[in-house]
């Protein structure tokens, strides 16, 4: 009986073309989001492959799988994909890019074309650090440390900081797309306290986005002046100061942290709220907690200088103001705690993630505070502590995010519905498999093991062998959802406009939307979130 | 230094174990706040589940109270921390006026180490326990990282510049040394130990050394690059003379004055013109990327033991003799 009922719209924008031209050539912001979809993804792999590869070598105090300078280049490559063409694109370019003007009520971004601009920019970088790792690869790491990475590495360090710069513009145009959309195009009635969180955490995101990164892509342009013409900027042979790269690096790529996980906790946001069925708690908090966590984050650089001989003042002064991040943190995850008190609670797969990255930011965000603590960052500063501390908020935090993101979302997207049966084995895979690989950096990285060692004193085998079992796991949990996904497209069952029963203008829209997005541009009404509590309660409200 | 299985390092500076306690503090409040969430969201999750009855009148969505509670608890542990630690940094940043300084040079990929006696040392040093000792550190190409584990102690490495670390020994034993900071292929391999000696066992290891001490190659080099044809006490000499230089204070052109440390005396061998002396012109060529930091540490060594002018005059008439 429901079969026509819920037959998808006859032309929506999945429809509207199938030829490569007119996906290559698309301003639809949804096409365009699919074919970032599809090009993080495999980017995505990319930069697991290399994972596992150095995972496997680190099963061993000795270096017998790959040699040093191979490594060297397998971490590099890691972190360079990982950073610039998944983590920083992920949420706001695939997500972000699909759902700004539908939440808003908008028929597309404010600049079509530039957005379009943008993917293009992203992959022409991302072309470039491929094609720096098939002539050789890249062995700075991806901080690209002077005066290693402008004097001495004989590596193709020139094509894959060109590859980070030119993604850097791509970044740039989508902040600069989101922030005029959100301030033009919002449907009428949408004031700004109105708009659901995920609005609001990119908002704050496309700020970091326009006014960090030209700082990185200067700091990469000068360490390029420096190795390709040898004018003297940062080595000091040449009359420059090494420690002047890291405070540009770092003035951008603390920020860039928060580029990472804000558009994640918007996510969060918007599926605590649909399967609490409650509006979030505290929403005004939660949203200014996102402006607050992009302002601070611009003046916490100096917290990865404490042992680079920087003053003690300029590292005392940097601990306080890193100390800062904690309060917005913490008004977010105990904020998100509390919209669950007095809902229904409903553990879909999309809210088992959200959950997750609750419990892991948490965990990310405390261990956090040792490194912003100067005394006990001089024990852990370049150890596995560290590592183990960004991967709990870029993974445990901003993928958990997007994976989340991905299932609440995908019946919007695609028209289709995931195996939730599978969706929910794989997110709980992913919890596992991702705590058992890094708990065990935590305890590895106090006892003293650096970070970027391809062979290690024996005493540390047993927890890099528990890392690697875990990112064995976790590599699967990964898989499965790929292959689900691929699967639902044919197989899953046909979605309805909102299967979920979720608030929000992108449920009025059918699933999957038409290019325009709305037949008729919506009226708000209502505050975000108008969940059926919230009516019982005016209801009651009115009554006593 | 390999003892197997462990969760906790060894503690064997002065200020490892008030570091300890920061961290345990910090693994308190972590765990404490950890289980908290955890068991909110599973009690949250279980007794509101969806086919559940439970009590869910007036739900709150917004309390100022709460939130300042939860804005400011945070801030108050937070606080608790950034106090605590700067009065461990502090203190830690501090060099007793008995340190003794040891010379460390990085280079890709070894520790190079100098004892004020003359005794030099590669990827090994070793300390007398309960002795301050401070290090001054440079090296000849990228940033590297001089890591004590068992001290809780570690300070970059740079090049151009001097940067210092002090720590005290507790605990007799060898422990780790590793570069921290990724410095290219052999990275990993740039490690050592940290030999920690009582103080009579040290100083007879220290006497038995056979090293030329650093300030014979120093001459060497003072002759081979004909510093003394300028640098000489006799009257119309282009340059400072250096005899008992080491240690004063220096009159500069631009009216300031300087220590004539080893951080400046490094920087007017490599770049003379970043600090003309008072009296004088900018003759002297650059030595920037032709002398290696050891070179440098010798020439140094050596214009040390040159003799102030006043205090002996007879040496000088024979220093300033090429």
């Amino acid at each position: 009986m429901t079969t026509e009922l819920l037959a998808p719209p006859e032309r929506n924008y999945l429809s509207a073309g199938y030829t490569a031209r007119s996906w290559l050539l698309t301003v639809d912001h949804k096409r365009i989001a699919i074919l970032y979809m599809v090009s993080i993804t495999l980017f995505f792999f990319v930069g697991g492959a290399a994972a596992v590869l150095f995972r496997l070598e680190l099963m061993t105090p000795e270096g017998d799988l790959v040699i040093s300078e191979t490594y060297n280049k397998l971490f590099t490559l890691h972190g360079i994909v990982m950073i610039f063409l998944f983590l920083i694109p992920a949420v706001p370019a695939v997500l972000g890019n699909f759902l700004v003007p539908l939440m808003i009520g908008a028929r597309d971004l404010a600049f079509p074309r530039i957005n379009l601009l943008s993917w293009y920019l992203f992959m022409l970088g991302g072309a470039l650090v491929m094609w720096s790792t098939f002539v050789g690869g890249v062995d700075t790491g991806w901080t690209f440390y002077t005066p290693y990475s402008s004097t001495y590495a004989n590596t193709n360090v020139m094509l894959a900081a060109l590859g980070a710069f030119v993604t850097g513009f791509s970044s740039i145009l989508t902040g600069l797309n989101f922030i005029v959309t959100v301030h033009t195009m919002r449907a009428p009635g949408l004031r700004w306290f109105r708009l659901p969180l995920f609005i609001w955490a990119h908002y704050a995101t496309s700020l970091i986005m326009i006014l960090g990164t030209p700082v990185v892509a200067a700091a990469i342009f000068l360490v390029a002046l420096e190795r390709g013409l040898g004018i003297g900027i940062f080595d000091p042979k040449l009359g420059g100061d090494p420690l002047l790269f890291q405070h540009l690096f770092w003035f951008y790529s603390h920020p860039a942290v928060y580029i990472m996980v804000l558009p994640s906790m918007g996510v969060v946001s918007e599926i605590i709220a649909c399967f609490s069925r409650k509006r979030i708690f505290g929403y005004r908090f939660v949203a200014m907690s996102s402006m607050a966590i992009a302002v601070i984050g611009f003046f916490v650089w100096g917290h990865h200088m404490f042992v680079s001989g920087q003053s003690v003042y300029a590292g005392l002064v940097f601990s306080f103001l890193s100390m800062l991040v904690a309060i917005p943190s913490a008004i977010k995850v105990f904020n998100w705690t509390a919209t669950m008190h007095k809902g229904h609670v409903w553990l879909s797969t999309p809210m088992l993630y959200a959950l997750g990255f609750i419990g892991l930011f948490t965990m990310g965000g405390l261990t956090g505070l040792f490194l912003a603590t100067v005394a006990v960052d001089v024990h852990v500063h370049d150890t596995y502590f560290v590592v183990a501390h960004f991967h709990y908020i870029m993974v445990g935090g901003s993928v958990m995010g997007y994976l989340g993101g991905l299932h609440f979302w995908w019946p919007k997207i695609t028209g289709r519905m995931y195996p939730e049966w599978w969706g929910r084995f794989s997110a709980v895979l992913v919890f596992f498999g991702f705590n058992l690989t890094f708990f065990p950096q935590f305890v590895v990285g106090y006892l003293g093991m650096p970070r970027r060692y391809h062979t290690y004193p024996e005493e540390f085998q047993i927890y890099n062998v528990m890392s690697t079992a875990g990112a064995s796991i976790l590599g699967v949990a990964y898989l499965i959802p790929l292959i689900y996904f691929i699967w639902s497209l044919k197989y899953g069952p046909r979605a309805t406009a909102n299967p979920w029963d979720a608030r929000g203008l992108e449920w009025e829209a059918a699933s999957p939307p038409i290019t325009q997005n709305f037949e008729t541009t919506p009226i708000v009404t209502t505050d975000a979130y108008p969940y059926a509590e919230d009516e019982q309660r005016t209801e009651e409200t009115l009554l006593v | 230094m390999n003892d197997g299985f462990r969760l906790h390092p060894e503690q064997a500076s002065e200020i490892a174990a008030s570091v300890d306690a920061l961290y345990f503090f910090q693994v308190g409040v972590t765990v404490f706040f950890t289980v908290l969430i955890f068991v909110l969201i599973w009690t949250f999750a279980l007794k509101y589940g969806r086919a559940r009855k439970a009590d869910r009148i007036l739900p709150p969505h917004e309390f100022w109270a709460t939130e300042l509670i939860w804005a400011i608890v945070p801030f108050a542990i937070v606080m608790i921390m950034f106090g605590w630690s700067a009065v461990i940094f502090v203190r830690g940043s501090q060099t007793p006026p008995n340190a003794i300084t040891i010379d460390v040079i990085g280079k890709q990929w070894m520790w190079r180490i100098y004892h004020p006696e003359g005794k030099r040392e590669i990827n090994t040093l070793h300390v007398p326990v309960g002795q301050p000792v401070r290090l001054r550190m440079i090296s000849d190409d990228v940033i590297h990282s001089f890591y004590i584990p068992a001290f809780r102690a570690k300070m970059d490495v740079l090049p151009g510049r001097h940067t210092f670390m002090s720590f005290t020994a507790t605990k007799p034993g060898e422990y780790h040394l590793f570069c921290a900071e990724y410095c290219g292929t052999q990275h990993s391999f740039m490690r050592g130990r940290i030999v920690v000696m009582e103080p009579g066992v040290f100083a007879d290891w220290i006497r038995g050394s056979t090293d030329e001490p650093p300030e014979v190659a120093g001459k060497q080099l003072f002759e081979q690059f004909r510093c003394n044809n300028c640098h000489h006490n006799n009257p119309g000499a282009r340059c400072p003379p250096l005899g008992g230089i080491y240690g004063t204070t220096v009159a500069l052109q631009d009216g300031t004055t300087v220590t004539a440390d080893e951080s400046y005396l490094r920087e007017s061998i490599l770049n003379p013109a970043a600090h003309i002396v008072a009296g004088y012109k900018n003759e002297m060529p650059l030595y920037l990327g032709q002398l290696g930091e050891e070179d440098v540490l010798q020439l140094i060594a050596y214009i040390k033991t040159l003799p102030s002018p006043d205090a002996t005059p007879r040496s000088e008439a024979e220093n300033s003799k090429p």
